[in-house]
């Protein structure tokens, strides 16, 4: 009784193995001939792609630029791509392992230049130019503030405010959004030197502070926070900058003394030095690659708004601009 | 998972032993005759005191509150941070050249290319091939034949189930990482573990000290493992591992060291006197009689491995734990569900076949486990099905990757939709509560701890701790205490253990409700645990997103996971300890007639205060675990430290500096509430039985 | 003709620095006081004696008079303090670690009051492995082993595993197991005490019939006076550690060394254990020797029905002197003060 019911099992478990296989037939073909038509592929190209590992950073936008470069080298070049989810600074210490090769777009790390640059560090890393994206990092509130009470677009005002700000978490004063701690940031030092009455809360992540500015529109809070483009979600909810004490050169230098804005920057690519020497043909395409914050945020939308994988939506933009990619390529 | 209680059932066993080693005068009936003892306790409860210092404490606060606070903004750091991070990036610099770290670099390295073997073998395309060595159909086939070879036709049903539903829901390669990673944690663990275990089971001295070390490493939340790791061995595989071991190794020891010391003597000594050899002792004798129990261990070790190599996720460990971080990055509960439930149906899987697998082994090796002739050939017979399926997957393309589905997604979408009404739904309820413990319960509470001068708490909580501890807590509170304070970090302690008191009443308060209702009602129980026991398997990561989508980015959200993360272990202990209360006393007291309310309150609790004590202390160290965690979600002090160190390297002193005070804050809490436990004469030798057979922090158990 | 097992001056004290305690006054303390000043426990206080080849020793004792104790130093299975034991002239006590083992494997074997059985192997494998710990090869030892198994009367259960066995089979294959290294000396540390009466008595005929066959010395642990009785051919009590008294069965019954021993052996049946030695006297003037002659070793039991039956007293001869009579009367003494007990 007890065996046959454990061969019945058996059977069973071979009945399902077979039907899953079954269904999965009928598409591709011999592995044999793929493996062949990759050989040949290579031969062709004239030099092996290898490995390529990307890191990617933890905000859309930097998804959108890694994913597209990682999709063009994959289905183009025949690499074989690693996306690796990692903080900035982690990603730079990955150069000298060779855990990391590239980081698509860099928001400018003077202190980690001067680490693993080679004219101060241990020569890891290089610059690779710029991507073609312009960053604007800044403090922004929601449109409905800006257009009920204009006059707080201007810092001075800030404190004038600074109670409608207030939640459970800010300790009576107001409540500033700060971001992930891995960006480039300076908020409570400027609350401080400009004697604010906001306390930076951390909202952890980009996709957090999203929603809390989704749904201070929505609900007309009071909501303030660390902001930046390109960004998609600017399309949806246009968030308006607050001036700061504009930027002058050097007034970044030191963290604790930072009274200023947030400068411009042109985002660039960092890759690894000993990648960047090897004959690995993706190293060209990372070099000419460039595009703008418009073709980002169409990729990032795709991504957080219409809840595409990072890798369809960097094929859907790759179908739609062969063009730009084509010149890459060269 | 019944098993899992199982497991805990002989760990507790355990403590027989240990506390025999630790107390070798235990306590004697009193002998006809002889002076009655003294009475130990005045009978004050300790409550009143505590109330007194806590009412001192306010007083002295009022008039002195945001003075020496000892506050660090986020971004600031002090001398003592800076040279940690100096050190830091002395030891990067000098990586090439510093034989410490090359030494880590190099099992970093070894670690990587045996884990980049495995997956060109298993999971993806070895290049010119498109696809890796062994299909998805070969790796299922002979996945079902091992769980059927060492287990059962029954376990290899599951296992086949499993691996099907990896494939089926869009998460192959992912669940496959996750299974290499853990895979080669526990090899390690075996490599490392068993003779430490040996170790510990043999040799008295060899025990205390290694109990030590274990103490301190499960007392450890498991993400603060992730800063030193880095540090030696890098992002990526090599940190993933490595910390998966840290924290999976001390079950093993533990259990397998407790199961060897348990070898009953009189076996030990008859064999002794046959003349036999230590090694002949240890392969013929303590080994094969120990091996259930250490079998146990692995059990143990296996699914702590899982949990771990999850969170590694958060230093780029392969595996289940990157989707599901992602989606905590994204916002996006529908996209961690799926990797989540996925992640408890691989603990489920390891679980049950461990645990079949040695009670086969034990069956078998006691002369049960069927006609081993019959066996022979189905194994055979099956084993070359399986390789034929392997010789398929090798030539096929369609049974070498798994085939798409869309399920997957769909269920994503379903369980976000759900979600997103649920939170539409309760949505405002959710504000208010918050606002509500926030303002009500919260605020004050981190006024009081948080704004008192450092001197002015520090006193507050070495008072406490010697109203509840005794004098054996003073020490340890004032060492830790200490080292807070000279760690710079001392403000954002206070925060810390804010939440994590809060936290913890809350945690307790659940634990009391439905700990004493299921301990009352069989169906209750019945109904309750498995949810419990699937709660405890789902990674933290997992319910930090509709948490945090609930109660948007702040320290209640933070609060309110380590409550989710704590509750079931908390309950669970209250539950099996109000069950042990035993039946006659119940009797007796029924026998006077008492109420429900007085029979709860008079007799079920009082008797199982041991339980609920090792359920606040168990709540402490989860709700801290989980607090930290919640660094990454606005629930700034320590845990944002920690986080804000492994982000950024200019701050990685700062963080380390976080990691090391929360370990002393643990430690502390831990200790507080040993000493709290051993106090109390009256629950007897329960209460620290439990404690001397840790279990790791985070599920499972 | 040395002796089989000697034992000299053999202390245990157990405790820190407990070597430090002998030879000092403190030695001399009781249990509890010594308790009281040193911390350390008195386990087996200057014990000496002597175990001729052949002779069943039994020691007995109540529980915590150190008679466990006691056989596990015989062996060191723990370290005594000071003193020495010699086994065939061999000094024990200062055996290097493998001169000991190689003791244990041919020498001496242990029979232990809960078993102390290999749940993972089968009885076979059970007995034969104390020659698998020698190194004898599996064939070999398999065969002796089923020899052994055999002599102790569990054929047919030489597969089975242990928890397949009663208490008392298990004590079997425990006995197999000391038996199948063919060992000088058998060891029982109250091997009997965890089994109910009626697999007691079994078990204790075995012991005399292979004691019969085989010939073996043995010291056999006991708290029950009964048993003592029964196998020993001489008696060891021990309380606290200490020899109280050493003797013959009938020694101990008739002549109590204390009113401890004596409060033992007050319930024990006298006409079951004494002898002719113990109620003989001499004769009275007149009085007729022409009774049946007996030896005096012969129990009271035994020459009661022979007492009834002759007019004259019995002689009580030793070999061919007479050394006293018995007459019913005398007999009777003995029996009727038993029952009035």
């Amino acid at each position: 009784m007890r065996i046959a019911r454990s061969r019945g099992a058996r059977l069973g478990a071979l009945a399902v193995v077979a039907s899953v296989a079954l269904s999965a037939c009928g598409g591709g073909g011999s592995i044999d001939e793929q493996t062949q038509a990759n050989e040949e592929q290579a031969a062709e190209s004239g030099g092996e792609c290898g490995d390529l590992n990307m890191a990617v950073n933890p905000w859309v936008g930097f998804q959108a630029s890694a994913y597209v470069v990682g999709t063009v080298a994959e289905q183009q070049l025949g690499c074989t791509v690693n996306y690796k989810d990692l903080k900035e600074d982690v990603s730079w210490q990955g150069f000298g392992t060779g855990e990391v090769d590239v980081v698509i777009e860099d928001w400018g790390h003077p202190d980690l230049e001067k680490k693993f640059f080679a004219d101060q560090g241990d020569g890891s890393a290089e610059d690779f130019g710029p991507q073609g994206n312009v960053g604007i990092i800044g403090w922004f509130v929601p449109p409905w503030l800006a257009e009920e009470h204009p006059d707080i677009l201007e810092w001075s005002n800030l404190n004038k405010y600074a109670k409608e700000f207030a939640t459970s978490e800010s300790g009576g004063q107001g409540q500033f959004i700060g971001a992930d701690p891995s960006y480039v940031q300076f908020d409570e030092a400027i609350v401080s030197n400009l004697d604010l009455d906001f306390k930076v809360v951390f909202s952890g992540s980009e996709a957090a502070s999203i929603e809390a500015f989704r749904k201070a529109e929505e609900n007309k809070e009071w909501v303030i926070g660390y902001w930046y483009e390109p960004q998609y979600f600017n399309a949806e909810v246009a968030m308006q900058r607050v001036a700061l004490p504009a930027y002058e050169d050097g007034c970044q230098d030191d963290p604790q003394t930072v009274a200023c804005d947030y400068p411009e920057t042109e985002l660039k690519k960092i890759v690894g030095s000993d990648w960047a020497a090897s004959d690995s043909t993706a190293v060209s395409l990372v070099q000419n690659f460039e595009w703008t914050n418009e073709d980002q945020n169409v990729v990032a939308g795709y991504i957080a708004s219409d809840g595409m994988s990072p890798e369809e939506a960097a094929a859907k933009w790759i179908e739609e601009n062969q063009d730009k990619v084509d010149a890459w390529l060269e | 998972m019944s098993e899992t209680s199982a497991g805990s059932g002989i760990a507790a066993r355990g403590l027989v032993e240990s506390e025999r080693l630790t107390n070798p005068a235990p306590k004697k009936p009193v002998e006809p005759g002889a002076p009655p003892p003294g009475v130990e306790d005045a009978g004050i409860s300790r409550w009143i005191p505590a109330l007194g210092i806590l009412l001192v404490w306010i007083a002295v606060w009022s008039f002195t509150k945001g003075n020496n606070t000892l506050a660090l903004p986020g971004r600031e750091h002090t001398d003592l941070h800076q040279s940690l991070t100096d050190f830091n990036n002395r030891l990067l610099a000098g990586r090439e050249t510093n034989p410490v770290m090359q030494f880590t670099n190099g099992i970093s390295d070894i670690l990587r290319t045996v884990f980049d073997w495995l997956q060109r073998l298993f999971v993806r395309p070895n290049l010119p091939r498109p696809v890796p060595e062994i299909g998805w159909l070969g790796i299922v086939a002979v996945a079902t034949w091992v769980g059927y070879a060492i287990a059962s036709w029954r376990i290899a049903l599951l296992v086949l189930v499993s691996f099907l539903s990896f494939g089926v829901f869009g998460y192959w390669e992912d669940s496959l990482d996750l299974l290499i990673v853990t895979g080669m944690a526990v090899g390690i663990s075996l490599l490392v573990g068993l003779p430490l275990a040996v170790l510990a089971g043999t040799s008295v001295r060899a025990n205390k000290a290694i109990t030590v070390v274990l103490d301190f490493m499960q007392t450890m939340p498991t993400f603060v493992y992730l800063v030193p790791v880095v540090l030696f061995f890098g992002i990526g595989v090599g940190g993933a591992v490595v910390s998966t071991l840290i924290y999976a190794v001390p079950p093993l020891v533990r259990i397998g060291g407790f199961g060897i010391r348990e070898v009953s003597t009189t076996t030990i000594e008859a064999t002794d006197s046959a003349g036999q050899t230590y090694w002949q002792r240890l392969f013929k004798v303590q080994l094969p009689m120990a091996r259930k129990t250490i079998i146990v261990g692995l059990n143990q070790t296996t699914l702590a491995a899982l949990s771990m190599a999850t969170i590694a996720a958060y230093i780029n460990g392969p595996g289940l734990g990157k989707p599901v971080i992602n989606a905590l990055v994204a916002n996006d509960f529908g996209k961690s569900f799926v990797p989540g439930v996925l992640i408890v149906v691989m603990a489920v899987m390891l679980d049950r076949t461990t645990t079949a697998a040695s009670e086969r082994s034990e069956k078998v090796a006691r002369g049960g486990g069927g006609n081993l002739r019959v066996r022979r050939i189905a194994l055979a017979a099956t084993g070359v099905i399986a390789l034929v399926a392997v010789f398929l997957s090798r030539r096929d393309l369609s049974l070498a990757e798994f085939p798409t589905y869309t399920i997957g997604s769909k269920v994503a979408d379903a369980a976000d939709s759900t979600m997103s009404g649920f939170i539409d739904l309760v949505g405002g309820l959710a504000e208010s509560v918050k606002n509500g413990i926030s303002y009500g319960f919260l605020n004050p509470m981190q006024s009081l701890l948080a704004e008192s001068p450092w001197w002015l708490a520090g006193l507050g909580i070495v008072a406490l701790a010697v109203v509840f501890g005794g004098v054996r807590a003073l020490l340890t509170t004032v060492v830790c205490l200490a080292g807070i304070w000279f760690l710079d970090l001392w403000h954002d302690a206070m925060l810390t253990l804010t939440m994590v008191l809060v936290g913890t009443v809350l945690v307790m308060v659940l634990a009391l409700v439905f700990g004493v209702w299921m301990a009352r009602n069989r169906w209750v129980d019945i109904g309750i645990r498995p949810l419990l026991d699937a709660g405890q398997t789902i990674p933290p990561f997992v319910y930090l997103i509709p948490v945090l989508a609930l109660f948007g980015f702040s320290r209640f959200t933070a609060i309110v996971a380590g409550v989710v993360y704590a509750a079931p272990a908390a309950i669970k202990l209250v539950a099996d300890g109000v069950k042990a209360v035993s039946p006659t006393t119940i009797e007796a007291g029924r026998s006077t007639g008492q109420t429900t309310w007085q029979e709860i309150t008079k007799v079920q609790l009082p008797m199982a205060k041991g339980s609920l004590v090792l359920a606040t202390n168990q709540g402490l160290l989860y709700v801290l675990s989980m607090v930290v965690i919640g660094g990454l979600v606005g629930a700034q002090a320590l845990g944002y430290d920690v986080a804000l160190g492994i982000s950024r390297s200019e701050e990685w002193g700062k963080g380390a500096a976080g990691g090391l005070t929360i370990v002393l804050l643990g430690v502390m809490l831990d200790r507080i509430t040993r000493a709290a436990a051993e106090v109390r004469r009256d629950d007897g030798p329960t209460t620290r039985r439990a404690f001397n057979v840790r279990l790791p922090i985070g599920p499972p158990r | 003709m040395t002796a089989a097992l000697s034992v000299d001056s053999l202390w245990k004290i157990f405790g820190t620095r407990a070597d430090k305690i002998i030879g000092t006054p403190d030695a001399e303390l009781s249990r509890a006081d010594l308790k009281a000043k040193t911390n350390c426990v008195v386990g087996v206080k200057d014990v000496s004696f002597e175990v001729a080849p052949g002779e069943v020793f039994v020691v007995m004792g109540l529980s915590g008079s150190g008679k466990s104790t006691l056989v596990r130093l015989l062996t060191r299975l723990i370290e005594p303090t000071s003193g020495t034991v010699s086994l065939n002239g061999m000094d024990i006590t200062s055996a290097s670690a493998s001169q000991l083992r190689d003791v244990r494997r041919k020498q001496v074997s242990m029979v232990f009051q809960h078993f102390g059985l290999l749940p993972h192997r089968q009885v076979i494998d059970n007995v034969a492995y104390g020659l698998e710990v020698r190194g004898v090869s599996k064939k070999e030892r398999r065969a002796k082993a089923s020899e052994i198994v055999e002599l102790v009367g569990l054929q047919g259960y030489e597969k089975s595993y242990p928890d397949q066995l009663s208490g008392g089979m298990q004590q079997r294959v425990g006995l197999a197991r000391a038996l199948a290294g063919d060992p000088e000396m058998l060891l029982f540390d109250e091997p009997f005490s965890a089994l109910d009466p009626l697999i007691r008595r079994d078990m204790q005929n075995e012991v005399i019939r292979l004691h019969r066959e085989l010939g073996k010395t043995m010291v056999f642990i006991t708290h029950d006076l009964a048993e003592a009785l029964k196998l020993g051919d001489r008696i060891m009590i021990l309380r606290d550690g200490e020899i109280v008294q050493i003797g013959t069965p009938d020694e101990v019954v008739a002549q109590p060394a204390d009113d401890y021993v004596k409060d033992f052996v007050s319930e024990v049946p006298k006409a079951h254990v004494l002898t002719l030695k113990w109620v003989m006297r001499e004769p009275r003037p007149g009085e007729s020797m022409d009774g049946p002659a007996l030896p005096v070793s012969t129990i009271v039991r035994h020459a009661a029905r022979a007492a009834i039956a002759s007019e004259a007293p019995i002689r009580v001869m030793d070999g061919d002197t007479m050394v006293g009579v018995v007459d019913e009367e005398d007999i009777m003494r003995v029996v009727v003060a038993e029952e009035e007990q």
